[in-house]
């Protein structure tokens, strides 16, 4: 028997990869170790988001989160950012609940914010993650990649950033 | 005003080798129109059209001082825009890293509930 077609499944590298699809579009993937029912509930129990959202690595602390999965329903995830003399919310509605197969959002916490839709395709016990960030438009996108832009987004990256930086 | 244009458009600058060039000696140094169009044996016209393009795509800046306009590298580079998206597959594969531990612990959660009720 071959040993590498033998490698436990939890031993394959489920890279991270993301690509920017068109002008307005951002495109992540990511497979894991597991049925999409759970990774389904990972993604919409507040208890659980709050526990991978805002990893420690991070240095962030999620201190709030509501989250109304339903279609229609909204969500509302609060963070404390070092140096930040108030805390961070982040405000969306949910477009489309699918259990357990697809979940739509609005970011609402800039006025150009993204749509972001998530689809979880189980196979062989593993789920396949695709999350597709869809702006309003290619100057939305671009300045929410633009570390010039003061959209939340970037702020919050930029400040992930520092903070990845100094765990490095 | 920064102007963020597309990778496309970065693509469709880069497609040429005088562009590219002017790039590499920007790299080095600003440079007035006239000076680039000397460098790579150009009319005047002709480097204000390459030079134009690069700027339309964000990739060069120009600022002009009395009759000289100078070019130098605009603020978004096609390095700027791959960071920015590493930047965000960085933030993702973060979380994600500390999804699959949730999930780990939700499956044996889900195969010690079964055994419980003997399923």
């Amino acid at each position: 028997m071959d040993a590498k077609l033998a490698t436990d499944p939890a031993d394959i590298k489920n890279g991270t990869t993301t690509e920017r699809s068109s002008d307005r579009e951002l495109v992540v993937t990511r497979t894991f170790n597991g049925p999409v029912h759970l990774i389904f509930k990972a993604w919409t129990t507040p208890e659980l988001l709050m526990r991978w959202w805002a990893p420690e690595s991070f240095g962030i602390d999620l201190v709030g989160c509501e989250v109304d999965a339903r279609t229609g329903g909204r969500y509302r995830f609060v963070f404390d950012v070092p140096g930040q003399p108030e805390p961070v919310a982040f405000i969306g509605k949910y477009l489309e609940v699918t259990p357990p197969t697809r979940l739509v959002w609005t970011n609402e916490e800039t006025e150009d914010g993204s749509v972001t839709t998530a689809t979880f395709e189980e196979k062989d016990g593993t789920t396949r993650l695709v999350l597709r960030d869809l702006y309003p438009s290619k100057d939305a996108l671009d300045a929410a990649l633009a570390a010039e832009s003061t959209g939340g987004w970037t702020e919050q990256f930029d400040q992930l950033d520092v903070v990845l930086a100094s765990a490095e | 005003m920064v102007q963020y244009q597309s990778l496309d458009s970065s693509f469709a600058a880069l497609s040429d080798a005088t562009r590219r060039g002017v790039l590499e000696q920007l790299v080095q140094s600003d440079a007035s129109i006239t000076q680039l169009a000397d460098r790579f044996g150009m009319t005047l016209t002709g480097m204000k059209k390459h030079v134009s393009v690069l700027e339309q795509a964000g990739l060069v800046a120009t600022r002009k001082v009395g009759r000289v306009r100078t070019c130098r590298l605009g603020a978004r580079t096609l390095a700027d825009e791959a960071a920015w998206i590493e930047r965000y597959r960085r933030l993702w594969d973060e979380r994600f890293n500390a999804l699959d531990t949730i999930v780990e612990e939700l499956k044996q959660q889900e195969e010690a509930d079964g055994r419980e009720t003997g399923d």
